[in-house]
């Protein structure tokens, strides 16, 4: 088990240090640089700009430095906990991103465990009641549930909530609380606003685990060693929850894999839509504004958050199923 | 002897798979698909909403682009029935002084009809015909208009821009999976029959792809696309872009199949008998995994619509003066005007009844690919 954890450990380091190659070409491939805007700007409140100051800048920001060079650079800043300079907000960006990053995290964790509370007692009902009605009705929420894009889903929620039960919706806090320290009041102001989120961000994949729920308790519920336990005359309850569901459970634990880069994607893409403090907003700005290192720094993060994730699914199947050996 | 006679129902079962081992593997699949009736309903709604785009401009009354100042954010018009006889009330819009917002009064007294097949704006269609005739629409000598899914900010018809819209949303999906087909099958094959090394780097390259979250990394890559090109160019790179990450779903799909057939007797066989890779590969390999490969790419589908959506949604997808319906949901980006005009929220339907129809049409193509189970 330490042997296969190690080892996965060292393949994930080179997976993310390729990750960062791909990340730091992508995002120098567009052509000219925050520096051109900055340059620009300068040059539009303070007049002439002389040549030689441009040269400073350009030196200073290392943008005219071949690609390889730039990339050591940043990398080797990395490795130290420095993730350079932004170049819009003029502050490290270390300094702009964690914050941020624990917010996304506690969002996409929190959403993972609410699509398994909503996903597992609905998918084993939906089995155990097959080809009834709810059962159909489960079946085509989860259809659409599947269909709608995130950031609609926010929309509606947040069009709904502020015109039928008028609250202040959109962000993590209430103005009063935005800027205070955190207290017992500030926690619970976070959770009412929290909830729109979590709940949009974990319906597609709610969605989907619903309908892996259901098919393999399905599949679980035609062995024989649940027709035995039926048979030596155990209720239908302790049946259901003690011998089918647990079996069922693997499968689920494998899809949580699999639901991350979903989740992550669209935690981005709804903090848009809700204003969250989270890295969603930053990012897609970074990236328009070219502020490189502030954008590689955000992809890196969020791809460490899906690979690590990735572990830890897989190392949660081995503890609930005996039946993997991880070698 | 007396003979008991079966019931008509299972007479009709049993005459129904007598034939199998006798029609083509062509006839059980399509009568598979036939049967389950969701797909067949999400296959006749998407044919629709082709039909809809391509006939966008006749269908729609007014030209997708056309400014109208007199109609800011004007709502759907209500339709009153005179008879049978379907009219539209008078509309005027006036400035409310004190918050500046235009407010619309309607006057029902002069009642405007909707007639059908009117003259309006020429347009062309399918690049030959050129015409003018709209399917529906008013006299274009009133000064009223008809918006029947609301105007936009600049006044522009809701309704035809949908229809218009669709071209790029519905497009994107097709030309981006093919694309993607055409990759994932040809890197799928390759890294499943030929294994060894180049089945190794295959992976790895698939794996560091999948390590990064989707949309983050599709906004990256678009974000390095320069804004200022031509819309058609966009588009193609748009999908191209879509393409790049959605073909490693479907190479790990195609390797796995192309394995399992590379282990096949019939596979030794043709190489006993001297059949070279490339023959292997389109006679044995192909035709086996293509069944596979199409019903992959339909479910593959709906992912690069709400791709491009979510793309242009952002900002980074296709941009104005383009339409499609991620730019047009663009404008409900704001909650105050979503909740103010929430007839702008109308694309998203289209977008989810799209994405619907085509894991419909995709679930019931996997069942009919194996008709014998």
């Amino acid at each position: 088990m330490l042997n296969y954890i190690v080892r996965r450990l060292l393949y994930m380091v080179v997976t993310l240090f390729f990750v960062s190659i791909l990340s730091f070409i992508l995002i120098e491939l567009p052509p000219g640089s925050y520096l051109d805007t900055e340059i620009s700007r300068l040059q539009s409140v303070g007049g002439n700009l002389s040549v030689q100051a441009i040269q400073d800048l350009r030196a200073r920001y290392g943008v005219d430095d071949p690609l390889p060079l730039k990339y050591w650079k940043w990398i080797s800043g990395v490795v130290h906990g420095d993730f350079g300079e932004s170049f819009e907000y003029k502050v490290p960006v270390g300094s702009l991103i964690w914050d941020r990053l624990a917010f996304s995290l506690a969002l996409s964790f929190s959403s993972i465990i609410f699509s398994w509370l909503i996903s597992i007692p609905i998918g084993v009902y939906s089995a155990t009641h097959r080809y009834t009605i709810p059962d159909y009705i489960i079946t085509l929420i989860q259809f659409i549930g599947v269909a709608i894009p995130e950031f609609l889903i926010a929309l509606v929620l947040m069009v709904v909530a502020s015109r039928t039960f008028h609250q202040d919706v959109g962000g993590l806090f209430s103005q009063r609380f935005n800027d205070a320290p955190w207290s017992v009041g500030k926690f619970i102001d976070f959770l009412k606003h929290a909830w729109i989120p979590i709940v949009v961000i974990s319906l597609g994949s709610t969605a989907w685990l619903t309908r892996v729920m259901r098919a393999n308790l399905l599949d679980v519920l035609n062995a024989q060693y649940v027709q035995t336990a039926r048979a030596k005359g155990l209720k239908e309850g302790v049946v259901i929850w003690k011998h089918a569901v647990r079996n069922a459970l693997h499968p689920l634990i494998m899809a949580a894999g699999g639901i991350l880069p979903a989740l992550i994607s669209g935690e981005v893409i709804v903090s848009i839509v809700l204003n969250l403090p989270t890295t969603g907003p930053l990012f897609i700005n970074a990236l328009i504004k070219q502020d490189m290192y502030l954008a590689v720094t955000f992809l890196m993060f969020l791809s460490i958050m899906l690979v690590v994730g990735n572990l830890l699914a897989d190392l949660a199947l081995a503890w609930v199923d005996p039946r993997i050996r991880l070698e | 002897m007396a003979q008991v006679a079966a019931p008509a129902n299972v007479k009709r079962a049993a005459k129904k798979n007598q034939d199998v081992s006798q029609v083509s593997q062509f006839t059980l699949m399509r009568r598979r698909f036939m049967q389950s009736k969701l797909s067949v309903a999400g296959g006749i709604l998407l044919i629709l909403m082709y039909l809809m785009a391509i006939f966008a401009p006749f269908l729609g009354p007014y030209p997708y682009d056309l400014i109208d100042s007199n109609f800011q954010w004007a709502a759907p018009t209500p339709i009153h029935f005179e008879g049978l006889r379907p009219s539209i009330c008078g509309l005027t819009q006036t400035t409310d002084p004190a918050t500046f917002s235009f407010v619309y009064t309607t006057d029902c007294t002069k009642l405007t009809p909707i007639n059908f097949f009117v003259h309006g704006a020429s347009y062309r269609l399918l690049y030959f015909f050129t015409s003018d005739i709209h399917l529906f629409g008013i006299e274009s000598t009133t000064d009223q208009k008809l918006f029947i899914w609301g105007a936009d900010r600049q006044g522009r018809d809701l309704f035809t821009r949908v229809l218009i819209g669709a071209r790029v949303s519905l497009s994107v999906g097709l030309v981006g999976v093919a694309l993607a087909t055409i990759l994932g099958s040809i890197l799928g094959t390759a890294s499943g029959y030929f294994g060894g090394a180049i089945d190794n780097v295959m992976q790895r390259v698939i794996e560091l792809i999948q390590s990064v979250p989707t949309l983050p990394l599709y906004a990256t890559i678009a974000a390095a696309l320069p804004h200022d090109m031509p819309v058609v160019q966009r588009f193609f790179l748009i999908t191209i872009v879509l393409s790049l990450v959605s073909w490693t779903g479907l190479a790990r799909q195609v390797r796995g199949k192309v394995m399992s057939y590379r282990a096949a007797d019939y596979t030794s066989a043709a190489r006993i008998a001297g059949g070279s890779h490339q023959r292997i590969i389109m006679t044995h390999m192909m035709p086996n995994a293509l069944s596979h490969i199409i019903v992959v790419a339909a479910l593959a589908v709906p992912g690069t619509i709400l791709g491009e959506t979510g793309l242009s949604f952002l900002g980074l997808g296709m941009l104005p003066p383009a339409v499609s319906w991620g730019v047009l949901l663009r404008d409900a980006q704001q909650v105050q005007v979503v909740t103010t005009y929430p007839w702008l929220m109308i694309p998203a339907v289209a977008v989810i009844l799209a994405v619907v129809c085509f894991q419909l049409l995709g679930d019931g193509l996997r069942d009919a690919v194996d008709p014998y189970g």
